[in-house]
């Protein structure tokens, strides 16, 4: 491993950029020496302690100051004809409870704020991750994985606390004929389980995919020369779908659990 | 330089994050920072937007009724309005018939009593001409008497003045 | 030598990986191209159904993402 590792670092070093390395943890207020977090040798010094400042708190934090900014200052006036801000709040606003409204229908009302807060977070983790040298909380497995097993189980956990256990009647399709039940249900409980791992995933994949593309683009320009004109108007356009898929994997990941969330507390099938 | 080198690309060595020594510190990051987000969200900023937007509609439903309100005035003052002119018409015309009808009175009693009077004064004419006109013939029986008598007596006979009236008068009735 | 056959497998393994993203793609397509067919038929209905397009296209695509995670894997993992 460790002579590969060399190897490998040798050779990512001719393109003289490194696409993963924006995504490395980093603590904010001391630098790390390289090989001090062996766990396995019981060298942790240089590990990052998990109460540590790291740029996942500083984005994070920036992500909550946005947050707070666009949700809480721009509606201090409660102005009935709204600022911009304000109208950009409502914007999101509406456009999540219409979300949940029509998805989990009149019952999933009441988790308006949780998926909100879902939505946000990620939608605002996604596009500020996009700003040029920032670390994006979103493309890191550990995030979206929290995130996704969160989803898994408050649907798990209400589903049963709300049918008890007729919600494991999702799990048997009473429409299939009788002979394929069995088999349909093996295949809808590994699905179930496979929901938080293909949740989280595509997520962070999507996230990840883009970054290291943009990174692996700017590692070709910085060595063609003049005709690194090519792989920066190659980044322009990534950048661009880059912002496109930032808000469409913040609403496919808000779409997913609104439409878990209605396997719990509405009617399984229709 | 070249440690530099070597520590970055020792820092490179697999995929971040699969680096299972940094979880714990973002798991936990992350979920304070989903918690100051609901907690900013479901307290402050949620009911604020939700309130507004209900307000907003409510103002615009309170408004649309009002102006529902004041076009439904408007066209009751004009009903009014057109009530009032009606009546007013219907007023005039009946001060109109009234007034008619008197001077129609005044009129008629005017002309009955013209009739009157004149039916009156055709009347006494009329008995003034029956008078003059008996009066005529009492002057003609005594003119023709007194000719009859003379003629008689121009004639040479006596005349017996009982027998010329007698025959004077059955000659005039006659 | 094996250090160098070890890095040649992953790296060919890693591209190989990468054919799966292609099928997600042609998932992605069918996806969107069937909701443009039936959107052009029915343009009133396809509003309504955005939100399907979105989980039809995201489930597609998770399995092209799973590839790719493979291949990553490959790469600086293995």
């Amino acid at each position: 491993m460790a002579t590969g590792t060399e190897e490998h670092g040798g050779e990512a070093g001719g393109l003289a950029i490194h696409p993963m390395d924006q995504f490395i943890v980093k603590p904010l207020f001391r630098d790390i020496e390289p090989g001090t977090c062996v766990p396995a040798d019981g060298i942790t010094e240089g590990c990052v302690k998990w109460y540590e400042v790291t740029n996942v708190t500083l984005w994070m934090g920036i992500a909550v100051l946005v947050l707070i900014g666009l949700f809480v200052l721009s509606t201090r006036h409660r102005g009935i004809v709204p600022s911009r801000l304000q109208s950009v709040a409502e914007l999101f606003y509406g456009f999540i409870h219409n979300m949940v409204e029509e998805v989990t229908g009149h019952e999933g009302a009441k988790f308006f704020p949780y998926v909100m807060t879902l939505f946000m977070f990620i939608f605002l983790a996604n596009i500020l991750g996009l700003i040029p040298m920032s670390f994006t909380t979103t493309s890191h497995i550990a995030v979206t994985a929290v995130l996704a097993m969160m989803v898994f189980l408050t649907v798990t956990l209400v589903g049963f606390w709300r049918k008890g256990i007729g919600f494991l009647s999702m799990f048997w399709v009473s429409s299939a004929p009788l002979i394929l039940r069995p088999v349909l249900a093996v295949i809808e409980v590994i699905s179930y389980f496979v929901r938080p791992l293909s949740h989280s995933i595509r997520l962070g994949g999507n996230l990840m995919a883009g970054h290291a593309v943009i990174k692996v683009f700017a590692g070709f320009a910085g060595v063609m020369g003049v005709a690194s004109i090519v792989p920066i108007a190659g980044i322009a356009a990534v950048y661009g779908l880059e912002v496109l898929v930032a808000a469409v994997q913040a609403y496919v990941f808000t779409i997913l659990t609104c439409v878990y969330l209605r396997d719990a507390v509405g009617d399984a099938h229709h | 330089m070249a440690t530099d080198a070597t520590a970055e690309a020792g820092k490179s060595a697999g995929l971040p994050q699969l680096d299972f020594t940094t979880w714990p510190n973002q798991i936990f990051w992350l979920l304070v920072t989903l918690v100051v987000i609901y907690l900013v969200l479901s307290k402050v900023a949620l009911p604020r937007i939700g309130a507004v937007l209900a307000e907003r509609k409510g103002t615009i439903t309170n408004d649309l009724a009002a102006a529902e309100e004041l076009r439904q005035k408007a066209v009751e003052a004009e009903r009014a309005f057109n009530e009032a002119l009606a009546t007013a018409r219907a007023e005039a015309a009946k001060i109109v018939a009234a007034a008619k009808a008197d001077i129609q009175k005044d009129l008629d009693a005017a002309t009955a009593k013209a009739d009157a009077e004149i039916a009156a004064k055709a009347a006494d004419s009329e008995g003034k001409i029956a008078e003059i006109r008996a009066g005529a013939l009492e002057a003609v029986e005594a003119v023709a008497k007194d000719t009859a008598r003379e003629l008689v007596t121009a004639l040479g006979g006596s005349a017996d003045a009982r027998a010329v009236t007698a025959a004077v008068s059955a000659r005039l009735k006659g | 030598m094996e250090g160098e056959l070890a890095l040649l497998g992953k790296y060919i393994g890693a591209g190989l990986a990468t054919i799966g993203l292609g099928g997600a793609g042609i998932g992605v397509g069918h996806v969107a191209g069937n909701f443009l067919a039936g959107a052009l038929r029915n343009p009133s209905a396809a509003a309504s159904q955005t939100a399907t397009l979105f989980v039809g296209i995201a489930f597609a695509e998770a399995l092209g993402i799973f590839s790719f995670l493979i291949a990553l894997l490959l790469m600086f993992a293995v």
